[in-house]
């Protein structure tokens, strides 16, 4: 939903970023509203993946240039942890299975830190059961998930759930979603968009970072951006995703070709 | 950004590492048969003690310091070492009230209040002081049970019987050369008697507490479980930081009768050295229970966190039919600690059955390694071993090594040995952190979740304790 008087809850401009001394992102200029939903698309090595964690604050990117006001805060200046409490969210495209830790415990751990932030009284074991267990519904997760290890022998469908799930819980401002359909049948895309359309809200914003239409024929984006070579070529509404769709990222090449000759490897 | 690592968290100062300012009764340096006959003349020791003590110092003389361990330090000196330090207050002292402030002080700065008003109320605590036991707590109410909790001082004072029958039965004086200096040298420890029958009403536990620099502990301890009786024991242990080396070498010897069971648990964080290596307690212990009665029981749950080296197999002998040795260990090493550590289950009767849980951690440069012995004798029918060893690295100048050793000579056993390595990785913690689970949290739940079968081993009152022990030695500042 586009309200051009909505307030701005992230901005990133000029962003450039690397790994390794490699410059990944050269110039990333996004602006995002509350109540919008955005869609990055991009071929492999375009520097989606790249942007969704730099936004999060991996440790192993860079930042060599440029700014992210995250509701008037520099992003940028604080640790992976203070981005989250204060309502950014990342869904992992490959969540890590970490063995030991139960997932419920770290699911109220989560909540219990998110909620500080906002002033909120923390959940006791009791209550967040009564809180998950509502939440769960949103992605019709099996209860029996809550007393596994984090991810620990999670399908790839079942450790998408537990993103949403954990997004339905953190209810973040700016939820970023990397390639979350990615490895998912048609029934679990199916409930895992199901479960973003329903924490979608006038209040909060959503990032999709995917390469297929298919995602975006359930989720409606208002925003759709081209990435190539570590920037946003091209900007449009939902259509520009089913043109893409039509005729593949070849133009993106031409269009790179007559920007920067010198970064083009033509195939 | 945080520029915090997990070495750092892992890097935590050592917060018992305090000297107690009292005046100490010392002997000479060194060790002699003349020390020997000093340490029993100055304990009142009836004959056939210091005979028992005799015959381990020539035994001693004539062993081998073993090898064979992955670990590596200069060779010890044993001319240089103190055999016999006290501090200076007379006989041991009736009531509590009489005991010297400073040394009660000590104990509660520890986290080990022994006055009446302060003391756990649940636990038992004998408090050893460098060579002796300066205050037993409840000693009344367990006598009224039967039971028997004193140092091993008092013990072969009072129950010269009971100490000659079962002392050295577990651990022969000259079964390896630490247990033979042990035999000889020992000044102090614990003595548990548990009659017939009796399940103990409460927890028992020792506090041991090295303060001199120069000083050998070498502690003895005897815990004895008759038909049907039960207890569940615990030991600490710290000592300041010097940074010379200590020389810890005690000798635990666990006797079970038919259908008794004895829980042993330790919570170890000796003085671990500094950062580079320097200072530090060497452990070198001997720890042996004998399951003699059938059905009889033996648990023996560490958790290992300090000391510059560690050389410690806490084991199970069991003889009577259908016994159970169970073996559950978390051993911490960092910067450049070194852990020889593990277990023997040796299965003689018949459907005889153990288990062997182990957890190692390594961050910094140390070096943890597990060894176990899993034997199963031409008796032993239907005899069962399950083991589980799994290591946590935590950087990338650490070591991990498991030496599982297994020799049955009944073609029925069931041996089984599972064994795991894992690393804490950056995008795990990336993981979690961007959750909002800060920094040494997550290092922490990690940590936890990987040690989490062997804390639900430990009695519920010290399993908080080791928890929040290895908390301590994560937790850090972060940003």
């Amino acid at each position: 939903m586009i309200r051009p008087d909505a307030p701005l809850l992230l901005d990133i401009c000029d962003l450039h970023a690397s790994v390794e001394d490699q410059p990944i992102l050269k110039g990333v200029n996004l602006s995002i509203r509350a109540g919008e939903i955005h869609a990055v698309m991009g071929r492999n090595g375009s520097g989606k993946s790249t942007l969704s964690k730099v936004l999060a604050g991996h440790p192993a990117y860079t930042v060599t240039a440029g700014s992210v006001n995250y509701r008037g805060a520099d992003l940028l200046e604080l640790d992976p942890e203070q981005r989250a409490r204060i309502g950014l969210f990342l869904g992992f495209q490959y969540p890590v299975e970490i063995p030991g830790v139960s997932n419920l415990e770290f699911l109220r751990v989560a909540t219990n830190s998110r909620r500080a932030e906002r002033g909120d009284e923390e959940l006791d074991t009791f209550a967040f059961e009564d809180l998950v267990h509502e939440r769960l519904k949103v992605v019709q997760m099996d209860p029996a998930f809550l007393g596994r290890s984090v991810n620990e022998g999670f399908s790839g469908g079942e450790k998408k759930r537990n993103e949403i799930l954990q997004m339905a819980l953190l209810e973040p401002l700016v939820a970023i979603l990397d390639e979350t359909d990615s490895g998912l049948d048609i029934d679990a895309l199916r409930i895992v968009a199901d479960g973003v359309n329903q924490l979608a809200g006038p209040e909060n914003a959503t990032l999709l970072i995917t390469h297929y239409q298919r995602l975006l024929d359930l989720i409606t984006p208002d925003y759709v951006h081209v990435m190539a070579a570590g920037r946003i070529l091209r900007t449009g509404g939902k259509e520009l995703a089913l043109e893409l769709e039509r005729t593949g990222y070849d133009w993106v090449d031409l269009e790179l070709a007559r920007l920067e000759p010198e970064t083009v490897e033509v195939a | 950004m945080s520029t915090a690592t997990v070495g750092d968290l892992v890097s935590q100062p050592y917060k018992h590492g305090f000297v107690t300012d009292i005046e100490t009764e010392k002997i000479a340096k060194g060790l002699s048969e003349d020390v020997v006959r000093l340490i029993s003349s100055k304990k009142d020791e009836p004959d056939f003690l210091l005979q028992f003590r005799l015959r381990a110092y020539r035994q001693w003389l004539q062993t081998a310091e073993p090898d064979w361990a992955a670990l590596g330090y200069p060779p010890i000196d044993y001319q240089n070492i103190i055999y016999y330090a006290a501090p200076k207050q007379q006989e041991k002292k009736a009531s509590l009230d009489e005991v010297d402030p400073k040394l009660l002080e000590t104990f509660d700065k520890l986290g080990i209040p022994l006055s009446e008003q302060k003391r756990l109320s649940n636990v038992a605590v004998d408090a050893v002081f460098d060579s002796v036991s300066i205050a037993t707590t409840y000693k009344e109410k367990l006598a009224e049970h039967g039971v028997i909790f004193c140092s091993i001082s008092e013990a072969v004072k009072e129950h010269p019987e009971l100490i000659e029958a079962y002392l050295g039965t577990v651990v022969p004086s000259n079964d390896n050369y630490f247990a033979a200096l042990n035999s000889a040298v020992f000044s102090d420890g614990s003595f548990v008697f548990i009659p017939k029958g009796v399940e103990c009403p409460m927890e028992l536990s020792t506090y041991f507490r090295i303060n001199s620099a120069d000083t050998g502990q070498f502690e003895r301890t005897l815990i004895v479980a008759e038909e049907g009786a039960s207890v569940s024991y615990l030991e600490g242990c710290t000592a300041p930081m010097f940074d010379t080396n200590q020389l810890h070498a005690a000798v635990v010897e666990l006797v079970v009768l038919d259908d008794a069971s004895i829980k042993y648990s330790t919570v170890q964080n000796w003085y671990a050295g500094d950062e580079n290596g320097v200072g530090g307690i060497y452990n070198f212990v001997t720890k042996r229970g004998q399951c003699r009665g059938a059905r009889s029981r033996i648990s023996w749950t560490q958790v290992e966190t300090g000391s510059a080296i560690t050389w410690k197999y806490p084991s199970c002998v069991l003889q009577g039919a259908d016994s159970v040795g169970e073996f559950y260990s978390v051993a911490l090493t960092n910067n450049h600690q070194q852990a020889d550590t593990g277990t023997k289950m040796i299965h003689v009767g018949p459907r005889t059955r153990s288990t062997i849980v182990s957890k190692g951690i390594s961050a910094g440069h140390s070096s943890n390694s597990y060894r176990g012995l899993v034997q199963i004798g031409p008796k032993a029918l239907g005899a069962k071993n399950y083991s589980q060893c799994d290591s946590m690295l935590i950087g990338d100048q650490a070591a991990a090594n498991t030496y599982p050793y297994i020799r049955s000579q009944q073609p029925d056993a069931v041996v089984e040995h599972e064994a795991s390595t894992c690393r804490i990785s950056a995008d795990q913690l990336f993981y979690l952190q961007s959750r909002g689970i800060g920094f040494e949290e997550a290092v922490s739940m990690m940590v936890s979740g990987f040690c989490r079968d062997v804390f639900n081993q430990l009695p519920m009152e010290f399993a908080a304790e080791a928890d929040k022990l290895l908390a301590l030695k994560l937790e850090g500042s972060v940003g």
